[in-house]
């Protein structure tokens, strides 16, 4: 009766997100009295999951498993609940992730639940906490089928350290890699945080005046380490790629900091990285909206105040490394 | 080729969220309905289909008769036929459930939705829906090319995008990129005029499993005042000392 986990990792490595869905199965376990089971697919490092509160992990090495193929994973993971006779699944909220447990869902006949923020708030009967309507409301979720399944916003739940003594089992599962859907090409920046998994997100809006404008924009986030984001118009004006656009019909943001540069705080933008913990706006109009759902601002030139800052940062960086 | 479009129906993205009876129903007093803006985006890709491939393209949705205005604008954007299944959209696997059946009693070949819809932010309807028939899927899916039996997809991952090749019978979960918001199609009042003489047909549930159930809502706790700096110094010492985030 374990709670499972899918710790996900890319080239060996763990995801951030990994170590974070395991400290909620972690949680989880504990409040049913069970222990918490990691499932890890072509991971190096599994080890690490024991700092995390993970008593055991199934260890996935296929190649044909590489790269993530979203319906061979979730065979995979139907196999291990069921040897385990798990009934409780935790997942990100990734791009896999999301990919992955609908088809899981179906073939378990389980009730899924994204964007779950917290721990559950009851076990029995299991109800979880999730956001809702774009951020602008939460929902407490009643699953009621007998195998659960929770997707855990980014950096809600946080990671909680908790020394556990793990073993790591082989587990192989038989895959048929004759798939219908397959993989040709993966297209990816190597290097830069991305915004689903980022700190910070520094993002920019049409008050940036054009794409030309955007070196400061990515000096900025270097800087910081951050991912660079944009409002809707910038990217269907083409200054900036589709995969930047942020809000209620783009990216979701959960960073601990997000910064809005030029951007006036519409409600669909708002929606959409209210999420995240601290927001910080620089406008030249003290009226835009964006200052009513922010933590902290400047008003001031985008132009003037970015270069600033800047370099604040960089002596600050200086002088505390 | 068939083409069958879910439509999701939801509060216009300017909608303010209010709760009633009990703060256990959403409360839809004032709330304008539209098409959720992800499908908006597969029903113009369907549209394309049709107009360059000779595609049938049909909409489905599952709700009681007060989506049908919406269904009634998918019918102006140009999709042939509507079907509403009779009964309240109350969880993903549910729904899924429903439309899974108008799917193969259709044989319908695609069927594009939307990666969530912008209400409950479900993002499962489609994945549960191929599943269930054991039909391809690609999620959050940017583009959607068919040449005969070839099928090139690229979807969106976290810091990039990946290209798919699969074949029909294929579910997508769609978004923006699937065509730009530049293409999307507002009703004309021709459009409007045969909406009104296209069929929109109704059906009964069948029995489904309910996996999920929204006890109670709530909302975020007010904001509270934002610090504003005088200047940059001021806040690098903000964001280090007090919000602690740098
Ligand atoms: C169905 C629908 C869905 C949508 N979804 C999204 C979404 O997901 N994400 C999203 O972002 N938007 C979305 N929108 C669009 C949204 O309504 C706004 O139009 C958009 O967010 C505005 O972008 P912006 O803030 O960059 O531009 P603007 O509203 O033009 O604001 C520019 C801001 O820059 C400031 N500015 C100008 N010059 C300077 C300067 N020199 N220095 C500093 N500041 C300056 C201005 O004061 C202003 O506040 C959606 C709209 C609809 C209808
Ligand atoms: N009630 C519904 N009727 C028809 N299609 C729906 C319905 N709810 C969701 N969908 C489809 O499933 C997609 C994802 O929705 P969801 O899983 O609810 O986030 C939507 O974009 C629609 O394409």
């Amino acid at each position: 009766m374990s709670v499972i986990v899918y710790t996900e990792s890319e080239n060996g490595k763990f995801k951030k997100n990994a170590h974070e869905v395991a400290s909620y199965a972690t949680k989880v376990a504990q409040q049913m009295g069970t222990t918490a089971t990691a499932v890890s697919i072509n991971c190096s490092e599994n080890e690490t999951l024991g700092d995390y509160g993970i008593s055991k992990v199934l260890n996935v090495q296929d190649d044909s498993l590489k790269p993530f193929n979203a319906k061979a994973f979730a065979d995979v993971l139907a196999s291990a609940i069921s040897s385990e006779n798990a009934t409780v699944l935790i997942v990100s909220s990734s791009s896999d992730a999301k990919y992955m447990a609908p088809l899981l869902a179906a073939k378990l006949k389980a009730g899924y639940v994204p964007n779950v923020v917290t721990a559950p708030e009851s076990t029995s009967p299991f109800q979880v906490k999730r956001t809702a309507f774009s951020n602008k409301g939460f929902a407490h979720t009643e699953i009621t089928t007998e195998i659960k399944i929770i997707g855990v916003s980014n950096n809600a739940f946080g990671t909680i350290e908790n020394k556990t003594d793990i073993t790591v089992e082989d587990f192989s599962v038989d895959v048929d890699s004759n798939f219908k859907t397959k993989s040709t090409n993966i297209d990816k920046v190597v290097g830069k945080a991305t915004i689903a998994d980022a700190d910070i997100v520094v993002s920019a809006g049409r008050g940036l005046k054009g794409p030309e404008n955007w070196g400061m924009i990515e000096e900025l986030a270097d800087v910081l380490g951050a991912a660079t984001a944009c409002s809707k118009p910038v990217s269907d004006l083409g200054w900036r790629p589709h995969g930047e656009h942020v809000g209620q019909t783009g990216k979701p943001v959960a960073s601990n900091l997000y910064i809005a540069i030029g951007i006036s705080g519409a409600i669909q933008h708002l929606a959409g990285v209210s999420a995240s913990k601290t927001k910080v706006v620089i406008n030249n109009d003290p009226e835009a909206p964006f200052f009513k759902a922010a933590d902290y601002g400047i008003v001031g030139d985008a132009f003037e105040v970015v270069p600033e800052l800047i370099e604040k940062l960089k002596e600050f960086k200086a002088q505390n490394s | 080729m068939k083409v069958l479009v879910c439509i999701s129906n939801v509060p216009d993205t300017t909608s303010k969220i209010n709760f009633t009876d009990g703060d256990t129903k959403f409360d839809t007093n004032g709330v304008q309905f539209v098409i959720n803006p992800n499908d908006e985006f597969g029903l113009t890709r369907a549209m394309w289909l049709k107009e360059k491939q000779g595609a049938t393209v049909h909409v489905a949705t599952v709700g009681e008769a007060n989506v049908e205005p919406t269904m009634r604008k998918a019918l102006a954007i140009g999709a042939d036929e509507a079907i509403r299944i009779n009964a309240v959209p109350t969880d993903g696997f549910f729904v899924a459930q429903q439309l899974a059946e108008v799917v193969k009693k259709g044989g319908y070949d695609l069927v594009i939705g939307g990666r969530e819809s912008i209400d409950y932010n479900g993002g499962m309807v489609p994945g549960i829906l191929a599943s269930l028939l054991d039909m391809n899927f690609v999620n959050t899916c940017i583009k959607l090319e068919i040449d005969g039996e070839t099928i090139t997809a690229v979807r969106e991952i976290d810091g990039g995008k990946e290209t798919l090749s699969t074949s029909l019978p294929l579910v997508v979960g769609g978004q923006k990129g699937l065509v730009e918001e530049s293409d999307l199609r507002i009703p004309n009042m021709r459009g409007i005029m045969m909406a009104r003489k296209k069929a929109l047909n109704v059906v009964e549930p069948i029995e489904g499993i309910h996996a999920t159930d929204d006890k109670k809502f709530d909302k975020p706790a007010p904001k509270g005042d934002i610090k504003l700096a005088d200047n940059v110094d001021e806040l690098v010492t903000l964001l280090h000392n007090e919000a602690k985030v740098i």
